[in-house]
């Protein structure tokens, strides 16, 4: 069919609501009766609460009650007791929120301090192995090492970083007998009503979560966190509803973190550039109360054909609150120390950092032994650097304009093409229009757009029949809005509901001996605009047959399940480039261009991809030049957390920005072709904007962010 | 139990014998030599917001975004810092663009806002939130009213000769999504439209 939805640079369907301020995120909500609800969190990082104040606060006007005991609530930490800076210990609810704050903030806590480990470089914190990123070796990459000839052996730093979506983590919990409703900013509503009912025991049934618009996430709200199950249980016990929406400073332990890193990355390579052999050693911060543990493993162990590697993960539990994913969660880490890497192995080389790349692509998952279930990788690389003008490139500090020195960096992207099970339902109504639902989530993609258009397809409707629904725990089961999976799972059983119910009705029809498509074959028929017809038969409308059966709609829930796996790796492939200026003076590093070509299979919507690609390049600069959770040891305490000193890019810092996606559909992973994007878009950032640096500077930065005083 | 006293449930739409009342209490503070009380009853403003006028009682401690937010249910205006660091809350205050969390309701008694909710004129789009649809310029949608809101502001001072000058008076409004150059677009469409 000419013209199919997929693949048209369609406008957000919900952009009419975004531009109007009629977009609801959570903390929109006012039912009637509400109480607003503050926590009191705690100001050192280890110790044992010896007595909570809040006669003050209670007697404050409007103030209904403040909760300290939090007795019959399951929290992730241990109860009467600090275990990280910021903890919830206390919850103000009044009238309104300014009686709220101030009752919080007169509520006083009394603490025996114990000592508290917070920096991960301390001699007193000791890493331990990770339960969830096992050891890994292949051949003797220590051999290697040692055989050379060519070797470089380095460390790589990342900074903590914070997700700072622009939404502030926001709940509103409304009881109504034992059922409970929650306007919640989650990535996961069934796993948000899931984790709240375990967390006050009751059953799973009885809660509904409902979140049609996420305010930005990047992984922040997808597990379920201490003041969302808080904001329930304060509700419970004032038996009013409740809105609790943290500060920006609350954010900051509240929610989750890109955990600080260390790692050791050394490779041999033959003078021909080939790699012989990878060491990789890794460490990350984790909260002593919960391991997280990230895949900043996997690219290294599986991007280049290297037949000597070994990896090794480990965790450093400190006295912190838990870190969780974060836009390309371990593998931007990862890629950040192998593709600084490879930029210097080119350098000693002397080869051309793409055609060393090309070098040692590799047609397999080198961990698992599987080809690719489609491999452009190579094809990404060759693309962006015709396309990016990387013939230009000039050996290091050999471009100078006035006081700028000027360098072009690349770097290559992959990641896994998570995919889940996942259910939808697809209803076509009498009435010429339909409607397809999931609890799925929108964080900003445009996952209700690309839903109406992949079911618009598999209908026969026009997209502006199809109405999608989302962010709605009774909606058919969807996974986390979270991995890059969504749109290949959700989107597939999209397709999958779609397509089952066009063929009910098509059924219904040639059944039917008042049809005019009576007794036609099932599979000639095809649907247009709503209209079915067949060759030799006349056509009718999904209305007409709907209407002789006494229907006003038929809809059909499916689940969509991916394959195993097992004889093909799925993977996302991209390349990305850089040029930046380096003022001599200052040291300050400014973007000049910059161009990502992406694999990610059958894009369903080109507009939408391409502002998704462009954000995940302006995440990549705030993680390379800027973001940096800073901390103050001595008592755990974060120093920048609002968002006037954490730094994060503003319209002065990005210029425009460019993105491509290789045509091609990757049907042996999905039905609808479809690769994930997300996490792609944000991989090779760091790498490529720090080999830039380098390639006009001559200064290797190998500790993110690159602030002005690491090339001074 | 809740234990709230009902007279901190503030009612969104006020009597006139309320209001009257919280007029005298606080006149009668004022008359006893304190000021005007923060938390008892408030302090009376009124002000028109998209072109209604609204005569409200606040806690004195109300920032206008929690004024708009919170007590006239205006909820298309955003919180994303609460400390002047974001730009969500940019509204425009007698025409201009002004951080609303930034200020209190109280010291804007006569004031005329216009919020993201009021930018449409009989049913059509601002030029600029149309813009905003055809560029694409923004993913969660959640720094949306602020852009805008500040776009408009940006168009209306002359400061969009150039991509550059835009986004030098455009970097008070974060947008973490990064759909920067898609706002820029915007801003420039509708700038040559107006
Ligand atoms: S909420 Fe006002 S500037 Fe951030
Ligand atoms: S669109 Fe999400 S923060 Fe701007």
């Amino acid at each position: 069919m000419t013209d199919m939805a997929t693949g048209t640079p369609l406008s957000r369907v919900d952009g009419l609501l975004k531009v109007t301020g009629g977009a609801d995120y959570a903390a929109d909500h006012n039912p009637p009766g509400l109480l607003h609800a503050v926590l009191v969190t705690s100001t050192v990082s280890r110790a044992t609460i010896t007595g909570i104040d809040t006669a003050k606060a209670r007697a404050l006007p409007g103030v209904a009650d403040v909760i300290t005991d939090f007795g019959g609530v399951k929290l992730p930490f241990p109860a009467g007791e600090i275990s990280f800076f910021g903890q919830p210990v206390a919850i103000a609810l009044a009238g309104t929120l300014q009686q709220a704050q101030h009752a919080a903030s007169v509520v006083a806590v009394r603490v025996t301090e114990k000592p508290a480990v917070t920096s991960m470089d301390d001699r007193q914190a000791i890493a331990v192995p990770s339960e969830e990123v096992a050891d890994y070796a292949r051949g003797d990459a220590d051999a290697a090492l040692k055989a050379g000839p060519i070797v470089l052996d380095n460390s790589f730093t990342v900074a903590r970083e914070n997700h700072n979506p622009m939404e502030l983590p926001a709940t509103v919990a409304q009881w109504s007998g034992d059922e409970l409703t929650v306007w919640d900013k989650t990535q996961w509503v069934q796993g948000t009503g899931k984790h709240i009912a375990a967390a006050l025991d009751v059953p799973e049934s009885s809660v509904r979560v409902i979140c049609p618009f996420i305010g930005g996430a990047f992984g922040s709200a997808g597990r379920t966190w201490p003041h969302q199950v808080l904001a329930a249980y304060a509700a419970r016990r004032v038996k009013r509803p409740v809105k609790l929406v943290l500060t920006r400073k609350q954010m900051y332990s509240g929610v989750g973190y890109r955990p600080e890193s260390r790692q050791r990355l050394a490779l041999a390579a033959g003078a021909d550039g080939r790699i012989t052999g990878i060491v990789h050693e890794l460490k990350t911060e984790t909260a002593r109360y919960e391991a997280y543990s990230e895949d900043a493993a996997e690219l290294p162990k599986m991007l280049y054909t290297s037949p000597n590697v070994r990896s090794t993960y480990r965790l450093v539990p400190v006295d912190v609150s838990a870190g969780t994913f974060m836009r390309g969660p371990g593998f931007v880490t990862g890629a950040f120390a192998l593709e600084s890497t490879l930029d210097e192995l080119a350098e000693r080389v002397d080869i051309d950092p793409v055609e060393l790349r090309l070098r040692n692509v590799a047609d397999r998952n080198q961990i698992t032994g599987t080809p690719f279930t489609q491999e452009r990788f190579a094809d990404c690389l060759r693309r962006g650097a015709e396309a990016f003008g990387w013939a230009r490139r000039r050996p290091p500090k050999a471009r100078r304009e006035g006081n700028l020195l000027i360098g072009m960096g690349m770097a290559s992207a992959a990641h896994p093409n998570y995919m889940s099970a996942a259910s939808a339902v697809a209803r076509i109504n009498a009435d010429g229009t339909a409607v397809v639902a999931s609890a799925t989530a929108d964080m900003g993609p445009g996952t209700a757009t690309a839903m109406s258009q992949l079911a618009a397809d598999g209908l026969g409707l026009p997209v502006a029949k199809v109405r999608a629904m989302l962010g709605d725990s009774t909606l058919p089961t969807a996974p986390m809005h979270a991995g890059s999976a969504t749109l290949a799972s959700i989107g597939s059983a999209v397709h999958t509901a779609s397509v089952a119910v066009r063929d009910a009705v098509v059924r219904m029809a040639v059944l039917d001996p008042a049809s005019p498509l009576y007794q036609a074959d099932p599979a000639t028929v095809t649907v247009h605009n709503g209209v079915m017809s067949a060759p030799g038969h006349g056509s009718e409308r999904y209305g007409d047959v709907l209407r002789r059966h006494g229907k006003d709609s038929i809809d059909s829930t499916q689940t969509w399940k991916p394959g195993d796996g097992k004889k093909a790796s799925s993977y996302e492939f991209g390349a990305v480039f850089a040029e930046v200026s380096v003022d001599i003076r200052l040291g300050l590093v400014r973007i000049r261009r910059m161009r990502g070509v992406y694999d990610i299979g059958r894009v369903v919507n080109p507009k939408l991809a391409h502002s998704q690609a462009i954000g995940g390049l302006v995440g990549g600069i705030g993680m390379a030049l800027l973001e940096s959770t800073a901390r103050d040891h001595r008592d755990g305490r974060i120093v920048n957390a609002n968002m006037a000193d954490y730094l994060v890019p503003v319209h002065a810092d990005v210029p425009d920005l460019e993105a491509e996606f290789l045509d091609g559909a990757d049907t042996a992973s999905t039905p609808i072709g479809v690769k994930g994007a997300a996490e792609l878009v944000i991989i090779g950032v760091p790498a490529a904007i720090a080999n830039a640096v380098y390639n006009a500077t001559g200064v290797r930065v190998r500790d993110l962010p690159i602030t002005l005083d690491k090339l001074l | 139990m809740a234990q709230g006293t009902p007279e901190s449930d503030r009612s969104l739409t006020l009597t006139r014998r309320q209001f009257v009342g919280a007029v005298t209490t606080t006149a009668g503070l004022a008359t006893t030599g304190g000021s005007a009380s923060a938390t008892e009853d408030g302090v009376p403003v009124s002000l028109t917001v998209n072109g209604k006028h609204h005569a409200v009682v606040v806690d004195a401690r109300t920032s206008l975004l929690d004024l708009l937010r919170e007590d006239l249910q205006l909820t298309g205006t955003h919180k994303g810092c609460d400390q002047g660091a974001c730009g969500a809350c940019t509204v425009l205050l007698d025409g201009r663009r002004i951080n609303s969390c930034l200020t209190l309701a109280v010291m804007h008694d006569g004031a005329e806002l216009t919020t993201i909710e009021g930018l449409a004129e009989g049913g059509e789009l601002h030029p600029l939130q149309r813009a905003f649809i055809d560029t694409d310029a923004f993913q969660c949608g959640y720094c949306t009213a602020g852009q805008i809101m500040s776009g408009v502001g940006c168009i209306r001072e002359g400061h969009c000769g150039s991509g550059t000058e835009i986004r030098e008076w455009m970097s008070g409004n974060i947008c973490r999504c990064g759909a920067y150059q898609n706002i820029v677009a915007a801003v420039q469409q509708a700038a040559k439209e107006s």
